[in-house]
């Protein structure tokens, strides 16, 4: 029978008067936890994806959109742009773009997005091919881990692609040929895993025919095909002879004027000054825009920030009520215990050993509403992960640990100590006599 | 041994009590015995060194128990006193057996379970081992508190007012019990009573 187990012992012979301090406790340790790992996850999964890209150029808009849709492709497009604006930045002879690689956007197989571009995207998220082939042809399409793994899609499978980034069936291209798989990436744990990646112009191919059936509208109306849009036919290009669908297309700089892609995604050759100052060139000159990823994301963190701080201020005050709750427990308890705690000293427990039974009482009550705390908000990140892959698909995960989830605890045993000092000192000045000949 | 010398309390500055010098050898049985309000619990507490006197010295062993620091204090009276207070106090929330066991810990001794078990046999409530506190009767706790007493071995037994709840019969049972505790650990035994009924018991006598 040591202090421990007689603080222990204490708490549990009445556990309904400790309960709120443990709930208060667990749920200002949990919303902290949970806001640091949210906060986490979210900055590695936006900084694993910057990829090094120095600049987004697409459709005018809202810059934080083109981001979210070109870098994260969580969001729908700002618009297309058309090739003979986005030429001068496909020149491999660009005195200070080292490379920019087009992306077309806007359809999806259950879900996942279909990408329009070149093969140097692999470049950008160091991407392996794992099994088959890199596509090549039009119609060829090579998917990333996720896609493969969530879809059960293998080599070989075929598919119509889906307009629109919802998953609905009377979106799907019937008309137009069907997609194959020939390949599978290696997981690189960037958002390439969550990509089906194609050729330009088989973008364009899917596309042609409702351009044709939607006539001269669609063709002066500049931007991308909103979602819900719809098209019924498309006998008009059964007679496009097969080998011309599936060949290897042309590269961009040959194409027509007049061909649309969505954005680019740029890096420098260097961060020299003429570079820097080609996003505000962009912006004020064409009808473009040009946007920086990083600069974007931090204004998305600053955003997230002020609720952030809301939250964590919330949790702040929790802590702090659950450490008066501890405080009024213990001391109520004492006029409870008083003839125990001088009978404990007539047994020789000392003042000393009075004043650490009643910390380790708080200290014990800290650490229960700590791991209560700590194993609620990775269960509800858990939880939280779920819903994110089911919208975003992108992972999180609720078994990742914190470093600073150790100075959460710190904090909590400061707390808990803290609470229990008045009452510590209290018991430790009990008097044995003046108590013993009250009764 | 057990030795008191110019023993002076005062609660208010101008009503100090004074008790007799008192001079106890191992084994001895005596009785306390003074009227109420004649400071023969504050002499009970003195000698337990729950108070510190204003003046004189109180001996246990070869130790002037009133000079130690109270820590040190509490842990020698652990060791070394027996109290049997007039209500039987436990702590709550652990059973008869872990009170016990608490005794030896805080004491600085080893936890002995067959010694818990002998004596809560001598004492004839050995069945509530496992029993809470509250679950027992006066009697049984008034038992059970007198096996606290001796548990520890100590050289000074001391018993407040233990049979002024008492009918002839239990006070009998009672007095014996605690007579035999006491011979058996070799303790000197002291009772502080007003009960008049224990006065043919004892052969040494204070009177207060």
């Amino acid at each position: 029978m040591n202090l421990l187990k007689l603080s222990w012992k204490n708490l549990t012979y009445k556990p309904l008067s400790m309960l709120l301090s443990i709930v208060l406790f667990a749920l200002g340790v949990g919303l902290i936890s949970l806001l640091l790992l949210l906060q986490n996850q979210l900055e590695q999964n936006f900084e694993k994806n910057l990829a090094g890209v120095d600049l987004v150029v697409g459709a005018k808009g809202s810059p934080l959109q083109l981001i979210l849709c070109s870098m994260y492709h969580i969001d729908a497009p700002t618009g297309n742009i058309s090739l003979k604006e986005a030429r001068p930045f496909l020149n491999p002879n660009h005195p200070f773009i080292k490379q920019a690689i087009p992306l077309s956007l806007g359809d999806t197989q259950k879900g996942y997005r279909i990408v329009g571009t070149t093969q140097a995207i692999l470049g950008l998220y160091n991407a392996k091919i794992g099994t088959g082939k890199i596509w090549e042809h039009n119609f060829e399409v090579t998917i990333g881990a996720n896609v493969a793994k969530e879809i059960g899609m293998k080599i070989g499978d075929e598919f119509k692609s889906s307009h629109g980034f919802t998953e609905d069936e009377n979106l799907k291209h019937e008309d137009a040929k069907a997609f194959k798989v020939v390949g599978i990436l290696k997981p690189t744990g960037s958002v390439i895993d969550q990509l089906i990646l194609t050729t330009t112009q088989s973008f364009w191919l899917v596309h042609e025919h409702e351009e044709e059936h939607e006539g001269e509208e669609a063709h002066a109306e500049k931007g991308h095909h909103e979602e819900g849009e719809h098209h019924e036919e498309g006998e008009h290009h059964e007679d496009e002879p097969e080998a011309e669908l599936t060949a290897i297309p042309k590269p961009l700089l040959e194409e027509s004027d007049s061909a649309e892609i969505t954005s680019l995604l740029i890096q420098f050759k260097g961060r020299n000054f003429q570079a820097l100052n080609m996003q505000r060139n962009i912006n004020d000159n064409t009808d473009m825009q040009a946007a920086t990823p990083a600069i974007e994301i931090n204004r998305l963190y600053s955003l997230m920030d002020t609720g952030e701080q809301a939250l964590r201020a919330l949790a702040v005050v929790i802590i702090f009520v659950s450490g008066l709750s501890v405080f009024i427990s213990l001391y109520n308890s004492l006029k409870e215990r008083k003839y125990e705690l001088a009978l404990m000293r007539v047994m020789g427990a000392g003042p000393a050993g009075l004043f650490f039974l009643i910390i380790l009482e708080g200290i014990i009550l800290a650490i229960i509403g700590f791991t209560i705390g700590i194993a609620l908000s990775h269960l509800g990140m858990q939880m939280l992960a779920g819903v994110m892959k089911d919208a975003y698909r992108y992972s999180f995960s609720g078994w990742q640990f914190l470093p600073q989830e150790w100075f959460l605890l710190i904090g909590a045993l400061v707390i808990g100590f803290i609470a229990a000092v008045i009452p510590a000192i209290q018991a430790s000045r009990t008097g044995i006599s003046e108590t013993l000949t009250q009764g | 041994m057990l030795a008191t010398k110019r023993l002076k309390f005062n609660y208010t500055p101008n009503e100090e009590l004074t008790f007799p010098d008192i001079t106890c050898k191992a084994g001895e049985h005596w009785l306390l015995l003074g009227q109420s309000g004649s400071g023969k619990t504050t002499l009970l507490h003195l000698l337990a060194g729950l108070r510190t006197p204003k003046l004189g010295a109180v001996m246990v062993g070869d130790t002037i128990i009133n000079e130690l620091p109270s820590g040190q204090l509490d842990r020698f009276r652990g060791k070394n006193i027996g109290i049997i207070f007039q209500q039987s106090h436990f702590v709550r929330s652990l059973n008869v057996l872990e009170n016990l066991t608490l005794a030896q810990r805080l004491a600085g001794l080893k936890m002995d379970f067959p010694r818990v078990s002998a004596i809560l046999k001598q004492l004839n409530v050995h069945h509530k081992l496992h029993a809470k506190p509250e679950e027992l009767s006066v009697g049984e706790q008034q038992r059970v508190a007198i096996a606290r007493a001796i548990l520890n071995q100590p050289a000074l037994i001391l018993a407040d007012e233990p049979t002024s709840a008492l009918d002839d019969t239990n006070t009998e049972q009672v007095i014996q019990l605690l007579k035999e505790q006491a011979t058996a650990v070799n303790a000197i035994l002291m009772i502080v009573t007003h009960d008049n009924r224990l006065k043919t018991q004892f052969e040494k006598q204070i009177s207060l």
